[in-house]
């Protein structure tokens, strides 16, 4: 699988199917997209790229295990969840600021929420996948 | 008297932890639990004799009616005192019999929790925590008789006295049920007041049958009798406390307690005296075919409860008077019998009588105790054994019923000449004729080994030479307890009157049966066909049955594959499905609602259908996989068309991630191989399309009720307004149903945690090979 | 269209019942998928299906000025996915690592196993 061309065409789609999937992540709440599908399409972008360059290759531009990805996911969301107790309301509460940031949009901590799904997500299939496809290289030696 | 009761609860439960300590050496401490016991009964005599009683209330589950509430009177005064005198012989003997066994600190954790069962069965004056510590005693004897765990049929006769206790103990809560609530009270001393309202009460009889069924059972009258022959499979010192002396008079006690609530009608005599004096004489004339000793005490002991229970129907001062004597005798000879056949088992192996003789040669105090106890269980006077009998023999002269009368004194002198006869072939053969050469080496056991059978039996001795201090409290409280009013009636070493030449004619008889009846093995079997039309074949037969029917039933529901549960599941979910849909009525479509299908969609839709039939049909499993993503996409195209992108979108990309992963975990594994035949196919062929079908039915059926649109409404003018979104789907998951979500990753985040840690697993395995 | 969803669903069941009844463990795996499937289909047509009015809030206003499609069929289905998704890699690891073990797809062959270690 590993084409010359695949190789050359990973190394740019990578950051822009990234893009894209950040992209589904903030404007979840307004349009289509949101924390499930952004991680959704961030995974594949990275198996894309394990897929021409090799897991190992991929694993060095994460720089870190992806299973690492998934408490620091969870404890994203979970802080979204509960940091409105700080403020004396009910957890879950949505917090907004009050002006709208430019490019972004409005900012709450429904985002932060969506941001920990995200990453969770990541984290999950990645290490779903790459435990599995490095298994494989390990057997076949 | 709620610490005595619950002291043996308590030890037992001590025992559980620090058992292992109890080694021969240290467990006298715990016969000092029976022994002070005792003392603290005993320290009750003068008061209760005086004609008083005490009363202890402390409430448990007062708004149940269920309350600790136990009373001490004459009746469970004698009880108690039997129990826990009885009981400190039985630990002492027993510290010995057991030397060295492994569960020897399990076998007094079990005969304390019986201890505390039987104190709380005799004490309790509230009749559902009678009922509480009954259960337990049939709990307790269960252990006990099941203790040589590795023996089935140990196993075997402990789950049918469980059972057929058990069974009884049902009843008996019905009925005591039944009482409480027509009384309206649980409380028995305030139940006797309530006596004129329940004989009248048309379930009269229905509780008395109840109450019956429960005394029957627990005191082994026929036809339930047959559970205490096999009961004997318990090591000796338990079949003497619990299966001869304590338990088994549960029942009588039961009686007892209830005749002056219950009694004094037909209703109450007559099956009393039909079941107890048939009993009596069946079980008499069948111990004398036993040749193990054990059997024919069982049988005996049967027949000493039949002559209870009959004195107990009969009703009369003077047979209220027998019965109370007759309990203390009984438990005193038949208690000193078993422990010296518990010694003779012991110290020769054998229990089997025609392979016994001359023993006193070498057992000495051992023959003492035996032949005393013998005598005594003859009725020689002299002994309180006798002093019983002549009590029993004038209870039945002394009756209103003119000719019944007479009959019912031949049937008590039937069973008596063989009970003499029985008692003489357990107590005295085995000890006299010619010493075996196998048992010449055989040396007494350690004393406390035979002292408690020798003072048992000195006891019985002593009490008929005396019976005036024993007389006076058995006459003055027990009878007063079980009959209600003074009675005035002493006991005296002689009568010269027809009672005293019938107790001899029965001696004389006793004797003469003994030597002319020689047991053996197939006169045993012959006996043994009588038993039969007692309904332990067909309980025994009802349980292999049972056995039968679940082995059936476990082969054909359980028969490890994986495919034959989810074919059965999948059938009786189809049934159910089925019937619901036919009960639920016609299925009306609204063709209005139904939208024409445009042209790709139909070309979808035919696109999925042949790649599900390729799934199923193919061969290869790369081909499944592939049909599979493209069912997939197809299912995702329909949410696009259908105003649901946030699903294409998480439906496509999962679509590639899990092609992804059958890709790289499957292209290893060998291609489907066909085992099934065709017939096979064809069958789940159906059985899987008529699931569909119904499933389809179904759909269609719901589909065409109305829906109700409020809370996708609630969601749409919210969504918004409180939380700033305009995606409603994403507004719901990670707003309205943020909770959800967050549960939702977690689980995800085990799955992958679980897939690591699967795939880690196997590195380290082949790692270490 | 409602009827096509309706066959097409009670297909997919039919498949995946069909497939569960097979001694493969992957036929057995895909089989659930299929019935994940089906149930999704059913959820979502249940909903009530309407084409080309998805739940997302005009930009200039802040209720829904139109009829819209039900969001909370959609909201779990969307739930179900992602999880079928671990669901299925869960099982497929397992499965793998059972044919590492048994060298076997036949589910018959892990009744009698035929060494302790597994």
């Amino acid at each position: 699988m590993r084409s010359p061309i695949l190789q050359s065409a990973t190394k740019y789609l990578l950051p822009i199917l990234l893009l894209f999937s950040f992209f589904l992540l903030l404007r979840g709440h307004y349009y289509p997209g949101g924390g499930f599908v952004g991680g959704l399409v961030a995974s594949i972008a990275f198996v894309l790229h394990s897929f021409a360059n090799g897991t190992e290759a991929t694993m060095k531009i994460l720089r870190r295990k992806p299973l690492s990805l998934i408490p620091i996911g969870l404890g994203v969301s979970t802080v979204s969840m509960t940091a409105p107790m700080l403020f004396g309301l009910p957890p879950m509460t949505g917090l907004w600021f009050e002006e709208p940031i430019p490019v972004i949009g409005m900012i709450g901590s429904s985002l932060f929420f969506d941001l920990g799904v995200y990453l969770v997500v990541i984290g999950v299939i990645l290490t779903i996948l790459f435990t599995i496809s490095l298994n494989n290289l390990t057997e076949k030696d | 008297m709620l610490l005595a009761v619950l002291s043996g609860l308590i030890i037992s439960l001590l025992i559980i932890p620090f058992g292992k300590l109890l080694t021969t050496k240290w467990s006298f401490l715990l016969t000092i639990l029976p022994a002070s016991l005792f003392l603290y009964f005993m320290s009750y005599v003068p008061a209760i004799s005086a004609g008083s009683s005490f009363l202890q209330h402390i409430n448990w589950i007062p708004s149940l009616g269920v309350d600790f509430d136990f009373k001490l009177d004459g009746l469970s005064l004698l009880f108690a005192l039997l129990i826990t005198g009885i009981g400190t012989a039985i630990f002492f003997y027993a510290r010995t019999y057991l030397k060295g066994y492994i569960f020897f600190d399990r076998f007094f954790g079990y005969l304390c929790l019986f201890m505390s069962a039987m104190l709380g069965v005799v004490l309790s004056d509230n009749i559902l925590l009678l009922f509480v510590f009954w259960e337990l005693t049939s709990i307790s004897s269960f252990f006990l008789i099941g203790f040589n765990n590795d023996n089935s049929d140990s196993r075997k006769s402990a789950l049918t006295a469980l059972s057929v206790t058990g069974l009884g103990g049902f009843f008996l809560l019905a009925g005591l049920i039944l009482l409480g609530n027509i009384a309206g009270t649980y409380t028995i001393s305030e139940l006797i007041d309530a006596r004129e309202l329940i004989l009248n009460h048309e379930l009269y009889p229905l509780i008395l049958g109840f109450l019956f069924l429960g005394a029957f059972t627990k005191s082994a009258q026929f036809p339930f009798h047959f559970w205490l022959p096999g009961a004997m499979k318990a090591p000796t010192p338990v079949s003497a406390y619990l299966h001869s002396a304590t338990m088994v008079k549960a029942g009588i006690y039961l009686l007892a307690r209830f005749s002056p609530i219950l009694g004094g009608t037909d209703y109450w005599n007559y099956p009393l005296m039909a079941v107890g004096g048939f009993t009596m004489l069946f079980a008499s004339i069948h111990s004398l075919f036993r040749i193990d000793l054990k059997g024919i005490l069982a049988y005996s002991t049967i027949s000493a409860l039949g002559i209870l229970t009959f004195l107990i129907g009969l009703g009369t001062r003077e047979a209220i008077i027998a019965a109370s004597v007759f309990i203390l005798v009984h438990a005193l000879y038949k208690a000193t019998l078993f422990l010296v056949t518990g010694i003779i088992d012991h110290e020769t192996g054998t229990r089997d009588i025609t392979a016994l003789g001359g023993l006193r040669k070498v057992l000495l105090p051992v023959s003492i105790a035996g032949i005393l106890a013998a005598l005594s269980s003859a009725g020689l006077p002299l002994t309180y054994g006798f002093i019983g009998k002549d009590l029993i023999y004038e209870a039945t002269l002394h009756t209103d019923y003119q000719t019944l009368g007479w009959i019912l004194n031949a049937v008590a002198i039937a069973t008596n000449i063989g009970l003499v006869a029985a008692g003489f072939m357990a107590g005295i053969k085995p000890f006299v004729g010619t010493l075996p050469k196998q048992f010449e080496n055989i040396h007494l056991p350690y004393k406390s080994m035979w002292i408690p059978p020798l003072i048992l039996a000195i006891l019985g001795l002593v009490f008929g030479w005396f019976p005036g201090p024993v007389g006076d409290f058995i006459n003055h409280a027990t009878a007063n307890a079980v009959y209600g009013s003074e009675t005035d009636m002493y006991l005296k070493i002689w009568h010269l009157n027809i009672v005293l030449i019938l107790s001899v004619a029965t001696l004389l008889a006793g004797t003469l049966v003994y030597f002319v009846n020689k047991p053996s093995p197939s006169k045993l079997k012959a006996i043994e066909k009588l038993n039969s039309i007692a309904p332990q074949r067909i309980f025994r037969g009802y349980a292999n049955d049972i056995m039968r029917f679940s082995r059936w039933y476990t082969d054909l529901f359980h028969n490890g594959y994986l495919r034959s549960y989810h074919l059965k599941i999948i059938l009786f979910a189809e049934l159910l499905l089925a019937y619901k849909l036919w009960i639920s009525g016609p299925i009306t479509l609204d063709l209005e609602k139904i939208t024409t299908p445009s042209f790709y969609e139909i070309g979808v839709i035919v696109i999925l259908i042949g790649a599900l039939y390729i799934v199923v049909t193919t061969p290869s499993r790369l081909t499944s996989v592939v049909a599979m993503s493209v069912i997939g996409y197809c299912i995702c195209l329909i949410f696009v068309f259908y105003s649901a992108p946030d699903l294409a979108m998480t439906q496509f990309t999962i679509d590639t991630l899990s092609t992804v992963l059958f890709v790289l975990v499957l292209y290893k594994l060998p291609s489907f191989i066909n085992h099934t035949g065709k017939a096979i196919l064809y069958r789940d062929g159906i059985i899987a399309l008529s699931f569909g079908v119904i499933i389809s039915l179904i759909a269609l059926r719901v589909w065409s009720e109305p829906i109700s649109e409020e809370i996708a409404n609630f969601y749409g003018e919210n969504a918004y307004i409180l939380a700033k979104g305009k995606n409603v789907v994403n507004v719901i998951l990670v707003d309205f149903r943020g909770i959800d979500t967050m549960f939702e990753t977690v689980v995800l985040s085990i799955a992958a945690l679980g897939v690591y840690s699967l795939i880690r697993l196997r590195l380290k395995s082949t790692e270490k090979e | 269209m409602e009827l096509l969803l309706i066959i097409l669903l009670g297909l997919l069941y039919a498949a995946g019942v069909y497939m569960i009844l097979r001694r493969s463990m992957v036929k057995l795996l895909l089989g659930i998928m299929l019935l994940g499937s089906g149930t999704n289909i059913l959820i979502f047509l249940l909903g009530g299906i309407t084409k080309g009015k998805p739940p997302v809030i005009d930009e200039n206003a802040k209720i829904f000025q139109d009829a819209f499609a039900d969001p909370i069929p959609q909201a779990l289905i969307l739930t179900a996915i992602v999880i079928s998704f671990g669901l299925t890699a869960f099982a497929i690891v397992l499965l793998k690592r059972v044919y590492a073990l048994v060298n076997s797809d036949d589910l018959d062959d892990l009744n009698t196993p035929e060494e302790e270690d597994i």
